[in-house]
């Protein structure tokens, strides 16, 4: 085990290290930097004072250097200045990290809570109506593009309440904090529930028809305790597989959601750096992202290893 | 006891006389205005940047020496009043405009107000002090300022090399506030100083931007407001919806296209909307430095195949304008006259005579209808440039030009425009002063950093000069209107419409007031109130 989690953790430094790579390179080839879109927005382009701007933000040096430069600092927790705020990048970016969070952790739970047992309900009641209208509904969650899902419900509570959940930093009420928070995560959150319940179906169909459930079954054993404590903790890995990988892919549904419920989260303000291409914004961002779904798979490498002892063994 | 008598009749008269005020809807103190704005601005200082982002915003943190009246929706120089001058006069054969300034004023750190802070500040915008902007798109604006100079703490004087009328127009505008001497470029950019009506609380990028009323305002009785507050909400769907659900007191100015207005009308049916012209104009830029677009024959072809009104009834419903450089009447001041836009090749109403023209001019350059012009049409990666871009595309098919759209991310659009790498390109100008003198140097004159098309006409220059120095308004007018036509003529740049949109406010926010020949203006918000 010791030596599984070793090679793991090697393996999670190779990939955040050519993650960090790959980012600062990616943003250097976007064509235009930042001193190119605020000339724009002002309506002229003065080679002179352009030459003055680089120099000042250190754009002008070498890529190897400016590399350098970003890199150790994020090894220091020095994360550099904002080129459009002119505030530390970290300042800008700690606090709307939660807001994210919340979010993220609300979207999996709801996606985790609804999809895990739709999808058990729908494995053990293959062929019937109820079946086949969870299947409508989850293929619905897959096909729905989040914004515009995002903006029926807000069309939808102007219309039919008069009001509309936009994101309040200091809610009033119990019932606005729900609202801020808990209606953009099921915007979010449906379609990976849609995905979890799918998986949790065909895995749990294939799991149904092991011989052991069949001898738990003629042991006796009741219809809840074959389906949850015998065939959902077989079932339950590949299920957990995808929730990991939602958890990245969360990130990209969440910068729509912010974006359309008016949310300060990172997922829209990375957006909004990489129009600006504020760079140190952009790519400490990214990286504490990176660090984030490469540490999350970590551990769903170890979760598999703790549920599945085989993978210790063999691995 | 006749004393009494008459104190007591006074008292009841002053009751009356209040409450008459009260009934009749007088202003009341107090509430915040919340507003959500289109984007977040770049930083907060309006001397460095080139969008009406920044004015909304942040006017009503400053004061100018001079301001176009905010409660007149035309500006013009009847309409400028003094801020913080007291008074102006015209010395030295119009060569020497002096302020006495405003005793008193303080800025919002308690330091007082001095002539030395506007010497400061036009100093800066003139590339002359120590300390720079880190972008200064508006410094030729004061070209012909020669220098300014200080008499005394309350008295200042724009020294100029020649007589500018203008200069008082530039001076009125949202994009001319004093700044304080004692605050750095940089430390305005993040925390802006002022001595306005409202003083600056935080700017959070992408979320919000806070205001609080100044109580040591210099003028009594204002603002009405405790505060304002913008919510940066980019995305104009939620904005949009947000202003209907009653979220805010107001739409962010300008930001309701005319086919968005019936929607916000018919969901908040008591929403009280304006429309306006907002002083930019559609243009075509053409890069008449390489061929084929340094064919005039081919660059005039193209601008007599455009139907204008098919412009103005797809995109705005027919509410748009059509004329020159200058916006049209009624609404702008130096536009020509009808019967003088239509004499210009490809203004005439008849579309498809003006366009049979144009295909005998392509057929003289060696095109027609089996030898068609490719070419590629760049315009911005934004809505409003793009829409228009597709129409013109349309258009450009009648005289045997095949256009291909070229959507360039705003990053790169500038820069591109700069080195000359696009043949054809949809543009917008926003004009903050409705003055031929902003308008025609800006975009018009020899080596101009805003001069796109690197148009350069010595005949039109010396004609600038002249218009910029006369005094007279009627003469200037003509002369102004002569300029324009000549450049439409030479296919400087193609004027295709000047837009309007829409402002929408809740039914009990009052003293709003619209500008309708500038976007850049109007957003000083002393007088708006809350009828709570």
């Amino acid at each position: 085990m010791f030596a599984y989690l070793v090679r793991r953790l090697f393996l999670m430094l190779v990939t955040l290290f050519g993650i960090s790579v790959v980012i600062f390179f990616l943003l250097r080839i976007v064509p235009g930097n930042i001193v190119d879109i605020l000339f724009a927005a002002a309506g002229y382009v003065d080679p002179a004072d352009k030459a003055n701007l680089e120099k000042e933000l250190g754009i002008d040096q070498p890529l190897v250097v400016q590399y350098w430069h970003w890199i150790s600092g994020f090894l220091r927790g020095d994360f550099g200045y904002s080129y459009v705020s002119e505030k530390p990048a970290l300042q800008e970016i700690l606090p709307r990290i939660p807001i994210t969070a919340q979010l993220a952790g609300l979207a999996l739970l709801f996606s985790a809570s609804i999809g895990i047992p739709l999808g058990v309900i729908s494995a053990v009641k293959q062929g019937t109506r109820l079946d086949y209208a969870l299947r409508v509904v989850s293929l619905s969650g897959l096909s729905l593009p989040s914004f515009w899902l995002g903006l029926l419900v807000l069309t939808a509570s102007v219309a039919m309440f008069g009001q509309m959940p936009l994101f309040n930093p200091n809610p009033q009420s119990f019932g606005e904090a729900v609202a801020t928070y808990c209606i953009p995560a099921m915007v979010v959150g449906f379609r990976s529930s849609a995905l979890t319940m799918r998986i949790t179906r065909s895995s749990m169909l294939e799991v149904l028809r092991q011989d052991y459930i069949r001898t738990a079954r003629a042991k006796g054993a009741s219809d809840a305790a074959v389906n949850y404590q015998h065939a959902l903790k077989n079932a339950i890995l590949p299920v957990i597989t995808v929730i990991g990988i939602e958890a990245a892919f969360l990130i990209g549904g969440l910068i729509v959601t912010e974006t359309v419920f008016n949310i300060p989260g990172v997922a829209r303000f990375l957006v909004e750096a990489i129009r600006w291409r504020d760079y140190p914004i952009v790519q400490n961002l990214v990286m504490l992202i990176a660090v984030v779904v490469v540490s999350a798979n970590f551990i769903v490498d170890m979760l598999y290893a703790v549920f599945d002892p085989r993978i210790r063994y063999t691995d | 006891m006749r004393s009494v008598r008459a104190l007591a009749a006074t008292a009841a008269l002053s009751l009356l006389a209040f409450s008459t005020i009260a009934l009749a809807g007088g202003p009341k103190q107090g509430g915040i205005l919340r507003m959500y704005h289109r984007d977040s601005p770049g930083n907060a200082s309006i001397h460095e940047g080139a969008t009406y982002s920044l004015n909304v915003p942040f006017m009503p943190v400053f004061n100018n020496l001079v301001i176009y009246k905010q409660d007149v929706a035309q500006n013009s120089m009847d309409t400028i009043v003094p801020e913080l001058a007291e008074s102006w006069a015209w010395v030295n054969d119009n060569k020497t405009l002096t302020f006495k300034l405003r005793q008193g004023v303080k800025w919002h750190d308690g330091k007082p107000f001095t002539s030395a802070d506007v010497k400061c500040t036009f100093d800066m915008l003139m590339g002359k002090s120590q300390q720079k902007f880190r972008q200064n798109p508006r410094k030729s604006w004061y070209d012909q300022v020669s220098d300014v100079s200080t008499n005394g703490d309350l008295e200042v004087s724009f020294n100029l090399k020649r007589p500018q009328p203008s200069l008082l127009a530039l001076l009125a505008s949202g994009y001319t506030p004093v700044y304080p001497c004692h605050v750095s470029p940089g430390d305005m950019r993040t925390h802006p100083i002022g001595t306005g009506p409202f003083r600056f609380v935080e700017f959070k990028a992408n979320e919000s931007i806070k205001l609080t009323r100044n109580p040591d305002y210099w003028r009594e009785g204002r603002p009405y407001l405790d505060g304002i507050e913008f919510t940066i909400i980019p995305n104009r769907s939620t904005a949009i919806l947000a202003f209907v659900a009653g979220k805010f007191d107001m739409t962010f100015p300008t930001h309701i296209t005319i086919p968005l207005l019936k929607d916000v009308k018919s969901q908040a049916a008591n929403a009280v909307c304006k429309v306006e012209p907002t002083n930019v104009s559609t243009n075509i830029i053409v890069n008449s430095t390489a061929p084929p677009f340094d064919n005039i024959e081919i660059r005039r072809a193209m601008a007599m195949s455009l139907d204008r009104k098919a412009f103005v009834s797809i995109l705005f419903e027919g509410q748009a304008d059509i004329g020159g450089t200058m916006l049209p009447a009624p609404n702008g001041l130096w536009g020509m006259p009808k019967e003088m836009l239509e004499s210009i090749p490809g203004y005439g109403p008849d579309v498809n005579a003006n366009r049979e023209e144009a295909r005998k001019l392509m057929q003289k350059a060696g095109y027609g209808p089996d030898k068609h012009l490719a070419v590629k049409v760049s315009t911005r990666n934004l809505a409003e440039y793009r829409d228009p871009a597709v129409i013109l595309i349309d258009q450009l098919k009648s005289i045997y030009i095949d256009g291909e759209l070229d959507v360039v991310e705003t990053a790169n659009w500038f820069p591109k425009v700069a080195r000359k790498d696009y043949m054809l390109g949809l543009n917008l100008t926003g004009n903050a002063v409705d003055d031929p003198d902003q308008s025609f140097y800006e975009n018009y004159s020899c080596g101009s950093e805003r001069n796109y098309t690197n148009y350069c006409n010595k005949d039109i220059e010396k004609l600038f000069e002249v218009q910029s120095q006369e005094t007279d308004v009627a003469k200037r007018k003509k002369l102004v209107w002569d300029i324009d036509k000549k450049l439409q003529e030479d296919v400087a740049r193609p004027i295709i419409f000047h837009a309007r949109a829409g402002t929408c406010w809740q039914p009990y926010v009052k003293g709003v007031t619209v500008m309708s020949n500038s976007s850049y203006n109007g957003y000083r918000y002393e007088d708006v109130w809350l009828d709570k």
